[in-house]
């Protein structure tokens, strides 16, 4: 099979005009994939990384049914104090977590005594929240965080509610909460900052202190509605997600039910859907490339084996086997899949290192220079790698076919 | 030694609708290390027979034994390993492969077709360029040879695997007189030197005269079996 290699790449150095043209079909195609599938990703992690870094976290836990139930906010859904503790001793014991969030989330009538509007609000642990969503002080767009997120009686109100309300920081302002009881209660507090939404100024989401929360409804016990775990590493979600999940599946309550449900923050936004857009591109722009490669390097073999026919049956004649005819094309097809590809992952690879020393910037909802940091993943550049290889070998197969059953005699007469 | 037999050797193969009987009821033998020449005007056969002898084609009745071998018992990869041992070819249009040096096209069957050593194969390509005259050429290319160079090529190649039969439809046509009776002499030649038996067709009656056993060939029939020069 060596010599065979060998006298294949000696062919393609001979036809030399022949190969680079191919060898160009097919760089371009790794390169179109493989930037796209570089910034593309970088895109999707910087974007994924606002959603779950300033708001959701990577995972979620509630009480069963609190999920299908989260419009409505249901007090009645909370996590009790037990509970809460069930989930942070399962916290603990895996290692790839870094933090986690308790969070009290409730509906409220929210007042500046002139007008009077609805508001959904998140009692939080100023500490582990800004630990479990290290970009949500970012969102703060007025007010200062001197210490800290929040402190008792202040608060942090949504963009859309300011402006309307036309409130500034240190104005007072009134929340009604339902209890779970039914009765009402009022609170004033003061408003700590504005907090701009995450994709855009439409977010009605405020955060008070959890201990203020907890008062307004006047909760006895320590519930909470939801608790937020951040990870060490977003890309080992799916293993820490399985580790928590059968964690705490083993708690049932009475009648052998789940107490909890896990979520990832797949599972909880829309924007997994948009995640998943870009997955499909990738994946369409890889077919792209598949059929670039098919297409040129057949098309290349298939004149190869047409413009050699006397060579063929030359070679024939004088006692090549068939077998041998055919490895020889196979090879060359080989040889160019393997050269298009050495090729375009170099080029590919500078083209990523320079993006990321042009430092491109973009925006995403209120987030403005968010830096484009493309990288190219070992798995990514041998999938594409492999596929582009495996491909041309497949593409360069009928052509050789051809070649090795090619009748010698009429091979010989061919002009 | 015979090295070819034929005994009512007959070929027909259809052209569109007609059945063209190319060979009909040919018997002749060939003699281990004879020089033998094919003779006979176009469409006579000569190529028919040749492509037989060398199990390119197979019969369509009698019996054709090439070096003790039944050709129409062949399959396509035993033919092919059948002539990879043991026959050399030599075409008119010479068919040295284009990209390859002299070099290399000696060397080609020694690499593709019998998987010789590297030393080996050296030595051999080396010993067939004296041979043949070509030691100063052997770095070019068959588009920077003369006619009569690439047929010189062309005996090396045909002669690298030790062949015991080397076939060659006409060698000549497309060469000047001189340099065609140059390589009539340099088959010759290797003939004595390697002990090959070479069977070649012509039309030309001044090459057919270099033969030492000629067959003449006429719509397919043998009308002069063997005559000797």
């Amino acid at each position: 099979m060596g010599k065979v290699l060998k006298l294949a790449a000696r062919n393609l150095a001979r036809y030399r005009r022949r190969t680079l043209l191919t060898s160009a079909l097919i760089v371009l195609g790794m390169v179109a994939v493989l930037v796209f599938i570089a910034v593309s990703g970088s895109f999707k992690r910087l974007i994924v990384g606002q959603i779950t870094d300033s708001m959701l976290g990577h995972v979620q836990v509630h009480q069963r049914g609190y999920v299908a139930s989260i419009d409505n906010l249901p007090l009645n859904l909370n996590l009790k104090p037990e509970a809460v503790a069930q989930v942070e001793d399962a916290l603990k014991g895996i290692e790839a977590v870094e933090a986690s969030s308790p969070r009290l989330k409730f509906g409220a009538m929210f007042s500046n005594f002139t007008e009077t509007t609805s508001i959904r609000l998140n009692g939080i642990d100023p500490a582990r929240e800004a630990a479990t969503v290290p970009l949500l002080p970012g969102r703060v767009i007025e007010g200062a965080a001197a210490n800290g997120l929040l402190e008792r009686g202040t608060l942090l109100v949504p963009e859309i509610l300011a402006r309307g309300m036309k409130l500034k920081v240190g104005d007072t302002v009134v929340l009604v909460a339902t209890n779970l009881d039914g009765s009402v209660n009022g609170k004033t507090f003061t408003v700590r900052g504005v907090l701009a939404g995450v994709t855009g100024p439409g977010g009605r989401d405020g955060y008070l202190h959890l201990e203020d929360a907890r008062e307004l409804l006047r909760m006895t016990g320590a519930e909470v509605s939801e608790i937020a775990v951040r990870l060490k590493d977003p890309d080992r979600l799916k293993p820490a997600f399985a580790a928590l999940a059968a964690r705490l599946g083993t708690v049932r309550d009475s009648q052998g039910q789940p107490v909890f449900e896990v979520h990832t923050w797949e599972g909880l936004s829309p924007f997994a859907n948009i995640a998943r857009m870009i997955d499909l591109l990738d994946l369409s722009i890889k077919v792209m490339l598949v059929a670039i490669v098919l297409i040129s390097v057949m098309n290349v073999m298939v004149m190869a084996v047409y413009e050699r026919v006397r060579e063929i049956g030359t070679v024939s004649a004088i006692g090549t086997r068939p077998g041998r005819i055919l490895a020889l094309f196979v090879s060359e097809g080989l040889l160019l899949g393997v050269l298009g590809t050495a090729i375009g992952t170099l080029l590919s690879l500078g083209i990523v290192y320079g993006l990321n020393v042009a430092r491109i910037t973009f925006a995403f909802g209120r987030e403005e220079g968010l830096v484009l940091a493309p990288t190219l993943g070992g798995a990514d550049v041998g999938v594409v790698c492999a596929t582009v290889i495996a491909v041309a070998v497949l593409a360069s197969l009928q052509p050789a076919w051809k070649a090795a059953r090619m009748d010698p005699i009429q091979a010989l007469r061919h002009i | 030694m015979t090295v070819v037999s034929a005994e009512h050797l007959e070929k027909t193969y259809q052209a569109g609708y007609v059945a063209v009987h190319a060979v009909r009821g040919m018997d002749f033998a060939i003699a281990s290390g004879a020089f033998v020449a094919f003779v006979g005007p176009s469409g006579s056969g000569k190529s028919t027979l040749l492509n037989m002898i060398g199990c390119l084609d197979k019969p369509s009745g009698g019996r054709l034994t090439v070096l003790d071998t039944d050709i129409a018992t062949l399959d396509r990869s035993a033919a092919a390993d059948f002539r990879g041992a043991n026959i050399g070819f030599i075409f008119q249009d010479f068919n040295l492969i284009p990209v390859l040096t002299a070099y290399e096209n000696i060397e080609y069957p020694l690499l593709m077709v019998q998987d010789w050593p590297a030393e080996k194969r050296r030595a051999r390509v080396i010993e067939l360029l004296e041979a043949v005259g070509m030691t100063d050429q052997a770095d070019k290319r068959p588009d920077q040879l003369s006619g009569g160079q690439k047929q010189r090529v062309a005996v090396a190649r045909a002669l690298a695997t030790n062949a015991k039969l080397v076939l060659a439809d006409e060698p000549t046509a497309n060469l000047d007189h001189d340099t065609a009776y140059r390589i009539i002499a340099l088959m010759k030649t290797m003939r004595d030197e390697f002990g090959t038996t070479f069977v070649f067709s012509t039309h030309d009656p001044k090459i057919m005269r270099e033969a030492e056993v000629t067959f003449t060939l006429e719509d397919g029939r043998l009308v002069n079996g063997g005559a000797h020069g």
